[in-house]
């Protein structure tokens, strides 16, 4: 893509013309899916579009997001961690929003969708676990049953979050097929809503799939970036030098940076998991290694091999295990308005224990990548304002954590 | 005399079998499964009962398909089984008795490319593609490669289909309209729905080209109930699990056609 495209696409982007029509966001995105969701689908966008224009809907949104979710979320600054990095560094603190993580946004609002469009039960599937008890949560609140699919990989790797999906009462299904993890999770998410596509809602939990889902996500999500940026101006009096976000499917990021994209001094940085080597299987960096095609309902990139077979992925953090992206993300590398690039789980895992140290914040595995990635980018250009999306919090990691940081299981004696 | 083009192969197979014993058999097969030495000698075998061969091309994650269909691809992949093999088999085979048709997903066909894979089917003697995540209005650039070679993009319909609609996925099909008989993934169903008929009538009456029943067929008597509300009947799971099981596929389907005359 030369840079006359590239301006004219951002262009576009800016002015709210993606997705258009038929669900693209410039040559990504589209919907892709089995003739038996069509109607479900049609349905679903003209309900998104009648409450995503609704004062009634977005009046109600608001109240539970403020007095159910606590939001706004706090923008905090980190003074430790940014004289270690020799930089200004603020944290939007999704960690903090009920159940521990930036899913609930989406999940409050979907879960608030179905209702309205009259669904009798709502699925949908889990990674780190966090969109599941995010969706048990909204379903409790708003009286609807709740079916969660979750590959069996991540039951046992995510068990504290497996046990409240349970106390909020919802139903999990450990997924045995495929590579029992998210990807298998949303490939079986979608055979139990093919099976049902009239009485079940789909309440998929990323910024990827078919039309509308990318786009309804975007939405419900950018309240983080909204907010983030007034509080930004509130606490420093300007905007920050550059945005950093964990990418696994993208909502968090997607959330984070909309709502920048139109200040060109904000540099954005997307951090994909580079997990343990740059080998196919090793990682989940689908951005940094991926090629275009098409999975779960959207064409955008993807880990795949030279016969288009989907790739299995590695990260130490379930909620980045995946070998696709948003399709608003492949456009906003294609054309060069956000920088993708990847950490290591190591490099997660250093970021976890500073800021742990540092702070006495907990971050999640997902968002220490954000985190590595921001502290890389913050020794390469000293003395910047730096704001990094905290999507979420560490406590679900604990049975990773107590694995792969000796001593973190044993209680220490002051 | 112009040749006739793949697709209306796959037309005429139908229309023939429909005329001359009531309904069209349409085996599915996962391609090189359980096997892959035995991939064209099974083809061949089915070939003298079918009447049209429904080919699948294994997919990592195929989110239309069942249980059986999962493992079946699964194990095609682990053996090495992609598109590329599959199309090499099929024109080193040549033209088989019943027409073969190929089911993938559409991620293995945009790998290969639209107008890459089209010269390659039709030199592999196939008459045309199903492919189950590709609907209509995102069609436009693989059906103009198929178009481009006489190959055929097969349309789905499901009983949730409104009536415009199948209207339009009739009048764009090629070769045949699959008509999804049940909700859900493939491999479900044990007897067919009360309304199955109905339904099935329903399409018949929108469609200028044969209708052809899918998704859980798996008995003689759901054969049967079918003929004169279908032109072909596509026995998919039931199929495979025959040959998962090692037994012969010629002989299940033999017996699906038994006692109807």
């Amino acid at each position: 893509m030369d840079s006359q495209q590239a301006a004219a696409l951002l262009q576009r982007l800016l002015q709210g013309e993606f997705p258009d029509a038929r669900g693209r966001f410039g040559p990504f995105g589209g919907r892709y899916a089995p003739e038996t969701l069509m109607p479900a689908l049609e349905r679903l966008e003209a309900g998104v579009r009648s409450c995503l224009g609704d004062a009634q809907f977005a009046a109600e949104l608001g109240r539970e997001l403020r007095d159910w979710v606590g939001r706004p979320t706090p923008l905090t600054p980190v003074r430790h961690l940014g004289r270690s990095w020799g930089a200004e560094v603020y944290l939007k603190r999704e960690d903090l929003a009920h159940t521990g993580a930036h899913k609930i946004n989406n999940a409050l609002g979907q879960a608030l969708l179905a209702r309205r469009l009259g669904a009798a039960r709502v699925i949908a599937e889990t990674g780190a676990g966090q969109h599941g008890v995010a969706t048990a949560a909204a379903c409790a609140r708003v009286g609807l049953p709740c079916t969660v699919y979750m590959g069996a990989v991540d039951v046992k790797r995510q068990a504290p979050n497996v046990e409240r999906m349970h106390q909020l009462g919802a139903r999990v299904v450990p997924v045995e097929s495929g590579d029992r993890t998210l990807r298998a999770a949303i490939d079986e998410a979608f055979r139990d809503w093919v099976a049902d596509p009239e009485g079940a809602y789909y309440l998929l939990g990323s910024a990827v799939g078919p039309h509308p889902y990318p786009w309804l996500v975007r939405e419900l999500q950018s309240v983080i970036g909204r907010e983030a940026r007034a509080q930004f101006i509130e606490l420093t009096g300007g905007l920050p030098d550059i945005a950093v976000a964990c990418v696994g499917g993208g909502s968090n990021a997607i959330g984070l940076f909309h709502p920048f994209l139109a200040d060109a001094a904000v540099k954005l940085m997307g951090v994909e998991a580079g997990g343990r080597g740059s080998g196919l299987g090793e990682h989940s960096a689908t951005i940094g290694r991926g090629k275009p095609g098409v999975l779960h309902g959207s064409y955008s990139l993807l880990l795949q091999d030279g016969d288009g077979q989907v790739q299995e992925t590695h990260s130490v953090s379930a909620g980045l295990d995946y070998p696709g992206v948003g399709p608003e993300h492949a456009l906003l590398q294609a054309i060069g308005r956000v920088d993708y690039v990847s950490a290591t789980d190591d490099e997660a895992l250093d970021a976890l224990r500073e800021c742990c140290a540092a702070e006495g914040i907990l971050p999640a595995l997902e968002s220490s990548h954000a985190l590595a990635g921001a502290r890389r980018w913050a020794r390469e250009h000293p003395g910047r304002r730096i704001l990094v999306g905290l999507s979420g919090r560490g406590d679900k990691d604990m049975p990773t954590l107590s694995q792969a940081i000796p001593g973190a299981a044993t209680p220490s004696h002051h | 005399m112009a040749q006739i083009q793949p697709h209306e192969r796959v037309t005429a197979a139908i229309r023939n079998a429909a005329n001359s014993h009531g309904i069209a058999l349409i085996p599915f097969v996962t391609a090189g499964y359980p096997e892959r030495s035995a991939f064209i000698p099974t083809l061949r075998a089915l070939a003298e009962v079918a009447d049209v061969i429904e080919v699948g091309v294994p997919f990592s994650d195929p989110m239309a398909d069942g249980v059986t269909i999962q493992r079946a691809s699964r194990a095609a992949i682990a053996s090495g089984v992609s598109l590329r093999w599959i199309l090499a088999e099929l024109q080193k085979a040549g033209e088989l008795p019943a027409p073969v048709v190929l089911m993938s997903y559409l991620n293995p066909l945009l790998a290969l490319g639209g107008e890459r894979l089209a010269d390659a089917a039709r030199a592999a003697h196939v008459g045309g593609f199903i492919v189950p995540d590709l609907p209509l209005e995102e069609a436009g650039d693989l059906g103009m490669h198929l178009d481009a070679r006489g190959l055929g993009l097969v349309q789905l319909v499901t009983p949730a289909t409104p009536e415009a609609r199948v209207r339009r996925l009739c009048a764009a099909s090629r070769g045949f309209v699959y008509a999804v008989t049940s909700r859900g993934v493939t491999g479900g169903a044990r007897a067919l729905p009360a309304d199955v008929p109905a339904y099935l009538d329903r399409v018949r009456a929108l469609s200028p080209l044969p209708v052809c029943a899918g998704f859980g067929v798996r008995s003689a008597e759901q054969v049967r109930a079918l003929g004169g509300h279908a032109d072909g009947v596509i026995v998919g799971s039931a199929l495979v699990e025959e040959l998962e099981a090692r037994r012969d596929p010629v002989a299940f389907l033999e017996a699906l056609r038994s006692r109807r005359h």
